[in-house]
């Protein structure tokens, strides 16, 4: 069995067994830390599709920052796992139809995965620029192929992602943000621009009256 | 499934990976075979002094740790754009025309022109301070 | 064509984005104060992009960006909508913000960048570009919902909207991502191109089942509609108001250009899904709000209902069919508008009420007030001869035009039987014993949007349903 094909079935398998384990396990912790792995699972296979910047990203921001706050909510927030999992059985033989549905269709997808011949045609045609790019094995690897197309042909979809990030700043801020009333902050320029003047007082004292 | 040349780059990480997997799954399944064991609800019970622990460890957080963490994922996701940008944009081997240079210099200006005025609302409305 | 060539063509979404930004850095810039100018400058803005889109001829159309945009008559006319609708939003919510100590200058931000979104949507016609405008719109929208955070209800109605709505964006990337494994593209034409050369489409027909599964929970139909009564009942009451009226409109204009524009060789899969979703729309609209004690959980089974009818045009899937869509939801916006104006003017000393109950007796304690809600009730049901009324035969007609005449059917006994809980509304206002009076002072804003919208549904409709009739129409044809 060639290597590839073995790490392929490491990797899916390990990404489905997780993933399975992630709603299965009571511990909600534990949750999260099989999504850790799931996610690093699909790294693996984003590497073998030859996806390496996009597994690297799956690291980085997936494990390396989503996942880390979910386990700082769970692990930190005052939430009764427990009760949350109340009904789950209840809802189960819904759940169960509609994922037996799902995966009949998907099924039958797979069975007729013969796309019209003609589609070929289309197939190659639509992205400009990036079918040379991809056909081409001493061409740019993925990383540079992103970005030969990222900020020009795709420029707009470049900068909707950007508003898209704007929105998600500013409702960060709106959800979560209040200003505290009464809290005494350190205001570095008052204190370098203080002068004497506003801080001492001289008083001349006359002997024997106070002041 | 053929392997491309690329993924033979990745070969120490696969093999670093089955030497953790074994080395992990080892650890646990040797002291399971060869320890002695003998259990007892007392070794399980919290070694504390004192009296027992009578409340959960979680409890309400400040909701300041949470907007630093969501500010940072939100930088982290802009953070990313750059590195293909960083990467193609002067590369002489991918042989980029002077337009290509010039579109792509100004597409990412606007993005982060976008993520700057994000960056000014949140300084100006006082996040980034810790109080 | 140049850059600027092409962003010429789009000077009403990058007035609203550039718009939205600044407006955002001079809220913060002002502080505390900032929230009613800002809103002003925001409905501005707005009414703006409006008249620019209205004063722009399109011929054509012309496509734009490697085939991701689409700015013809159809976009136009939906923009033009969808914009008019989030200004009028904007303004009927100032004096609740207010009064509820609300009023913050990222509210109106957060309507402009959805109407941004919003405006990318109905001219989308890429699949791409379908889910990042989806995407853009949602996520403000998202936010509005939980505006109030510190109110229970409104930050669960926030957390619903958002936990379903990921859901649901996962269901349509998931399905143009099978449309895409099969078509080769994600551009609309090119997809299209790949359903007519015959063949096997049934990968391109799974793709379809779960992209329609995705759009029918942003347009909330059954049996996607969970969210909704309680994220209208939870959400701040002029944000429910905004949600009725502009996100509806888009995500509507959206659903008939993705099953018309790419899928119309695929009609005979698509119709049967579209006429049971319309069916079981109209069913849970009619049967489910007829217990409901809270005007505005009310109208969100309304607004399911009234999603069915306009589905019952789209899935007739001809050009007069999606002008009747149009033409339907035009219709429907402005109802929905004046309605909750309406609901908006419910007040009392102690605050907002929201129950049918405080309704009672309206005609003896404010009788204009009344009579403006009635003549909208009435309409909402489709009564002739107000505007409901043509909203639903135009859609009918083009249902039987297209040989489904079971389905218009259906609709027209739905209709007679969710006339009844609006009736029931109107029974309530003019035969029961009066509750304790609304506040009179209701602000000019919300008596101008409830009247000019009750005025539009009789007398003006006369005089405007001829140039309504003509620009959807135009604009159907646009798109086939």
């Amino acid at each position: 069995m060639p290597i590839g094909t073995a790490a392929f079935l490491l990797f899916s398998a390990a990404a489905i067994l997780s993933g399975l384990m992630v709603i299965a396990s009571r511990n909600p912790v534990h949750s999260v830390l099989f999504l850790i792995a799931a996610f690093i699972s699909a790294a693996g296979l984003f590497v073998l599709m030859g996806a390496e910047y996009l597994a690297m990203l799956l690291l980085v921001v997936y494990v390396g920052a989503v996942a880390v706050l979910f386990l700082f909510v769970v692990m930190m927030l005052d939430v009764d796992f427990v009760e949350l999992k109340q009904g789950f059985l209840q809802y189960m033989p819904v759940a169960a139809t509609v994922a037996v549905v799902v995966v009949v269709e998907l099924i039958m997808a797979v069975a007729v995965w013969t796309a019209p011949s003609d589609a070929e045609i289309a197939r190659a045609h639509p992205a400009p620029r990036a079918p040379e790019i991809v056909a081409d094995p001493a061409g740019p690897n993925n990383i540079e192929a992103l970005g030969l197309i990222l900020y020009t042909d795709y420029a707009h979809y470049f900068q909707i992602a950007g508003i898209v990030l704007l929105v998600a700043m500013i409702g960060a801020i709106v959800m979560t943000f209040r200003v505290r009333e009464g809290v005494r902050r350190q205001d570095v320029a008052r204190q370098v621009g203080r002068r004497r003047e506003e801080a001492v007082e001289l008083v001349k004292v006359k002997t024997g009256q106070g002041i | 499934m053929a392997t491309p040349d690329f993924l033979l780059d990745y070969l120490p990480i696969l093999v670093f990976l089955g030497l953790a997997l074994a080395l992990g799954i080892g650890f646990l399944a040797v002291p399971a075979l060869i320890a002695p064991s003998e259990p007892d609800p007392e070794k399980l019970s919290t070694y504390e002094c004192g009296f027992n622990a009578f409340d959960d460890a979680r409890m309400k957080f400040d909701v300041q740790f949470y907007i630093v963490a969501i500010l940072f994922i939100i930088v982290d996701l802009d953070v990313a754009f750059l590195f293909p940008w960083a990467v193609a944009l002067f590369n002489p081997e991918l042989g980029t025309d002077r337009d290509f240079q010039l579109f792509a210099f100004w597409s990412m200006f606007v993005f982060l022109a976008v993520f700057a005025i994000g960056f000014l609302y949140e300084w100006k409305k006082g996040a980034l301070e810790w109080r | 064509m140049g850059v600027f060539e092409t962003l010429s063509f789009f000077v009403p979404e990058l007035l609203l984005a550039v718009g939205a930004m600044a407006l955002l850095i001079a809220g913060v810039y002002m502080g505390e104060r900032s929230a009613r100018p800002i809103a002003l400058a925001s409905a501005a803005l707005l009414l703006a992009a409006c008249v620019i889109v209205l004063l722009t001829p399109v011929g054509g159309g012309q496509t734009l960006f490697a085939g991701a945009f689409r700015i013809d008559a159809f976009s136009s006319f939906a923009k033009a909508i969808v914009f008019a609708a989030a200004a009028v939003a904007i303004l009927m919510s100032d004096r609740y913000l207010a009064g509820e100590q609300l009023g913050r200058f990222e509210y109106p931000v957060l309507i402009v960048l959805a109407a941004f979104g919003m405006g990318l949507m109905v001219s989308a016609t890429d699949l791409i570009a379908l889910y990042m405008a989806v995407e853009t719109q949602s996520l403000a929208l998202y936010i509005l919902a939980a505006f109030n955070r510190d109110s229970r209800r409104s930050t669960e109605a926030g957390l619903k909207y958002f936990v379903l709505g990921a859901l649901s964006s996962g269901l349509l990337l998931y399905g143009a991502s099978l449309i895409y494994g099969f078509a080769g593209s994600t551009r609309f034409d090119e997809i299209a191109r790949v359903a007519a050369m015959g063949g096997d489409n049934l990968g391109l027909a799974v793709g379809l089942v779960f992209l329609i599964a995705g759009l029918a929970f942003k347009v909330s139909a059954a049996p996607f509609h969970m969210w909704t009564p309680d994220v209208y009942e939870g959400a701040p009451t002029p944000v429910t108001a905004f949600f009725a009226a502009a996100p509806k409109f888009a995500a509507m204009a959206l659903f008939a250009r993705a099953m018309s524009a790419p899928f119309l060789e695929l009609i005979d899969d698509w119709r049967p899904i579209i006429a049971i979703i319309a069916v079981a729309s109209m069913a849970v609209g009619a049967f489910s709000a007829i217990v409901q004690t809270n005007i505005k959980r009310l109208m969100a089974y309304s607004s399911i209902g009234h999603m069915g009818y306009a589905l019952i045009g789209l899935a007739a899937g001809t050009a007069e069919g999606v002008s009747s869509v149009l033409i339907y939801m035009a219709i429907y916006v402005v109802m929905t508008v004046g309605t909750f104006a309406c609901i908006l003017m419910m007040r009392r000393r102690g605050g907002m009420t929201e129950a049918i109950a405080d309704l009672s007796g309206l005609s003896q304690t404010n009788a204009p007030f009344a009579l403006i809600l009635t003549v909208l009730l009435f309409s909402l049901a489709g009564v002739p001869p107000l505007a409901g009324f043509f909203g639903k035969w135009f859609v009918f007609f083009a249902a039987v035009n297209a040989d489904l005449v079971w389905l218009a059917a259906i609709g027209a006994v739905m209709s007679v039987i969710s006339a009844y809980y609006y009736l029931r509304v109107v029974w309530i206002m003019w035969f029961d014993e009066p509750a304790p009076a609304f506040e009179r002072e209701s602000g000019p804003v919300l008596g101008a949007a409830s009247s000019i919208s009750a005025l539009l549904m009789f007398p003006g409709l006369v005089v405007f349903i001829g140039a309504l009739v003509a620009a959807a129409e135009k604009a159907a044809a646009s798109l086939f």
